[in-house]
């Protein structure tokens, strides 16, 4: 058959644009990307014109001004009489080091009761649904709450720790204090070593003796996994696996005790002093209630995608692993979670970054976040909101982008290899 | 293509126009109710009664203002607001005035465009402590726990407090007044810090008030007024002029009992011009005549707003002070009605 209807070249008329298939789609993208950039517009110019109306001008520069306030949970050097800068990097290092904690405590709870909900024993998996069902419909906001008004009211004060026949006592032989102040821990110290580097003009510091502790257990943990491959090989050659634990507890132990030992280690423990304990770590109860509830909370959502991934799994796996005499733990392990993780780890990405941004109802409990700082008191004190929520939000979008990109990395590693 | 770029440019520019700020003073009276920004509930100040009616020293002064404006004390919206939560809601237009124990500022005043239009409690940041502590002076306070509410200035001056005197603290920030109590009584701080009006009212609130005492110490001067947006000038004078007719009033000896009395005439000619009985004062700023007399009836006059909501018989038992009118060795002081 002949193509009859050829179009004919050369007379494009106005009308073709919307009747035409040919260039139809190609208007209405059009169309709609103008549309788009009116809306954009349109709100960008209200701002402006609303920073005008009201006066304001739009700038960074009180950034470098002294902030004036103090933070009481502080990872890096910071007084009232540093900068808004500063005290907005320490919110940001607040806030990583809830979703750090966060994240990895979801991840343990979540596999665990995931596992736990496909149980055979039917109380067992009744427990891990109740838990599911429970942190998950109830909005995370008031676990916060709830962990905190727990933490505040069912543990001591300090002055209960006080006098000859004290109301509470330290746990743990004396070395742990808890409070309603929050949990205090032994501290790590250093007698001797090599002290402090200080970086960028003395805006930062490091700690060498800890850069050496973990460089020396990086390269045990290396040399460990090593013997682990020594032995596969074994194995393979000769089919007797040699026995490696003691050398390999060995490499990882001793070199980091011995140099704990040269570098004099030795733990500061909280003792009770004037209003309260002094010494050690102090995890106050804003960062253990906060920790707590976004752990809980995110765990059962984790534990569902859990589930999904181990049940995406045909039973034949299951029962051909059984017949080749695995035990049901080697089973799990061996066999179902690495091709359960392929299903799990995308979901798994979403859940990391709900934690993280979750932890920014922080201030519901006072603990100093990136929304603490930067977001609530710089705001107020320059009354700055403008700037100071178009930074907030930069900050949150790089921190989901990092946490997306790495583990879109791992991904990629564990998914199926397509060849 | 040219055209829909122009009518895009257009209705961008009628929308943007549509955003600009007309006279607040139309806005209320077109509405019919005054959006007035008062404290989450600070008993004495600001705070729901048993019968959800709002109450207090700030609201009194959003009454007086409704009933000037309005003619009506009850047509007033209360907002409740943060620390952290007002100035954004008195900027973008969600209340018309903030009467919220705000403390008027360089920076508040200057920088974030706003216009205090005068002082109604004259207070200072002190430090609550249990008894139980056996701490006298806040100069003790060495490494203590420190509950404050986060976005005043009272974490401003609670730094440079403790950084002046080379001491230590454990600053726990806290949002609203009902959660500092909770932690304070919990034991979670050693010590409250606010505007010390703002520590009576918490402490009047308690279940064994004798067990806590307000420290002698008063860190920093803390002039609490109602405020408004910069650039409604006409608006700023019809509150700033109602707060002055309250104080005139208590100086002139108008009260709620007598101000029916006196609003027949008088022969002083301050109290007539007062309550519209000679003259046109309301009329110059867009009121009637009778505006300051409604005003006044509202609630009655400066004092009687005190002594009702914070004064000595009440539980917050506040003593006039530095809050007494000048006549009586107080600051508080109007311009003349004339």
């Amino acid at each position: 058959m002949t193509t009859a209807t050829e179009p004919s070249k050369g007379s494009f008329r106005l009308s073709m644009l919307l009747y035409d298939t040919r260039y139809r789609s190609t208007t209405i993208q059009v169309v709609a990307l103008l549309g788009f950039m009116l809306a954009a517009a349109w709100l960008i110019n209200n701002v402006i014109e609303n920073l005008a109306a009201s006066g304001k001008t739009f700038d960074y520069r009180f950034l470098w001004e002294p902030a004036g306030y103090d933070i009481n949970q502080r990872l890096i050097e910071y007084n009232s009489q540093s900068t808004h800068a500063r005290a907005a990097v320490v919110g940001l290092l607040n806030t990583l080091l809830v979703a750090a904690m966060g994240c990895v405590t979801a991840t343990v709870i979540g596999v665990f009761l995931g596992i736990l909900r496909l149980s055979r024993n039917w109380i067992v998996s009744r427990l891990a649904a109740v838990y599911v069902e429970a942190f998950r419909n109830v909005p995370v906001l008031l676990w916060i709450v709830l962990v905190m008004a727990i933490a505040i009211e069912f543990f001591p004060a300090p002055r209960d720790f006080k006098g000859e026949n004290p109301a509470a006592t330290m746990k743990f032989f004396d070395m742990v204090a808890i409070t309603n102040r929050g949990v205090y821990l032994p501290r790590p110290q250093f007698a001797n070593g090599f002290g402090d580097v200080v970086l960028f003009g003395g805006a930062w510091s490091l700690n060498l003796n800890v850069v050496a502790v973990l460089a020396v257990l990086i390269a045990s943990f290396w040399i460990s996994g090593r013997i682990r491959r020594w032995a596969d090989r074994v194995q393979e050659e000769t089919g007797d696996r040699p026995a490696t634990w003691h050398m390999r507890l060995a490499v990882i132990v001793l070199p980091t005790a011995v140099l704990l030992w040269a570098l004099g280690f030795h733990f500061q423990y909280p003792v009770l002093k004037g209003f309260g304990f002094k010494g050690g770590i102090h995890m106050r109860n804003s960062l253990l209630a906060l920790w707590l509830a976004l752990s809980l909370y995110t765990g059962a959502f984790i534990a569902e995608n859990v589930r999904a991934g181990i049940m995406a799994i045909s039973k034949g796996q299951t029962e051909a692993a059984a017949a080749l005499g695995l035990r049901p733990g080697k089973i799990m392990r061996l066999v179902i979670l690495p091709q359960a993780l392929r299903v799990i780890v995308p979901p798994l990405i979403s859940q990391y970054l709900n934690l993280t941004k979750n932890s920014s109802l922080a201030i519901a409990v006072g603990y100093m976040d990136i929304t603490g700082t930067l977001g609530g008191i710089t705001l107020n004190q320059t009354g700055r909101e403008m700037e100071t929520l178009l930074l907030l939000m930069l900050c949150y979008l790089i921190i989901s982008l990092s946490i997306s990109a790495v583990m879109n990395y791992y991904n990629e590693k564990t998914k199926l290899k397509e060849r | 293509m040219k055209k829909t770029i122009l009518l895009g440019a257009l209705t961008v520019a009628g929308l943007a126009a549509g955003t600009a700020a007309a006279a607040t003073l139309d806005d209320v009276k077109a509405r019919g109710k005054l959006n007035c920004g008062v404290s989450t509930g600070l008993v004495g100040f600001a705070a729901p009664d048993a019968s959800g009616e709002w109450a207090g020293y700030d609201v009194a002064i959003c009454r007086a203002v409704a009933a000037a404006v309005l003619a009506d004390p009850t047509a007033v919206e209360f907002v409740p607001t943060t620390g952290k939560t007002r100035f954004t809601a008195l900027a973008s237009g969600e209340v018309d005035m903030l009467a919220r124990n705000t403390t008027w500022t360089f920076t508040r005043d200057v920088d974030l465009k706003f216009e205090f239009v005068g002082i109604n409690y004259y207070d200072g940041q002190g430090f609550m402590v249990p008894k139980s502590l056996g701490v006298t002076s806040a100069k003790d306070l060495d490494g203590a726990t420190v509950c404050i509410q986060t976005g005043t200035t009272t974490e401003l001056n609670l730094a440079d407090f403790f950084r002046s005197n080379n001491m230590s603290y454990e600053p726990v920030p806290i949002e609203t007044n009902a959660e500092a109590q909770q932690q304070y009584l919990a034991g979670a701080c050693d010590t409250l810090t606010t505007d010390a009006s703002g520590l009576a009212a918490t402490r009047a609130a308690f279940e064994n008030p004798g067990d806590h005492v307000v420290l002698p110490e008063i860190i920093s001067k803390e002039p609490l007024g109602p405020l408004v947006r910069h650039g409604d000038q006409q608006w700023g004078d019809i509150v700033r002029w109602t707060l002055n007719a309250l104080i005139t009033a208590e100086e002139l000896g108008i009260t709620s009992a007598n101000i029916d009395e006196l609003a027949k005439g008088t022969n002083n000619p301050e109290i007539n011009r007062l309550l519209g009985t000679e003259g046109d004062l309301g009329g110059m700023f867009g009121l009637d005549k009778q505006w300051a007399y409604r005003a006044i009836k509202a609630g009655g006059n400066f004092g009687e707003i005190f002594e009702k909501n914070i004064g000595e018989n009440t539980p917050l038992g506040l003593s006039r002070g530095l809050n007494a009118l000048w006549t009586e060795g107080g600051l508080i002081y109007s311009p003349p009605f004339r």
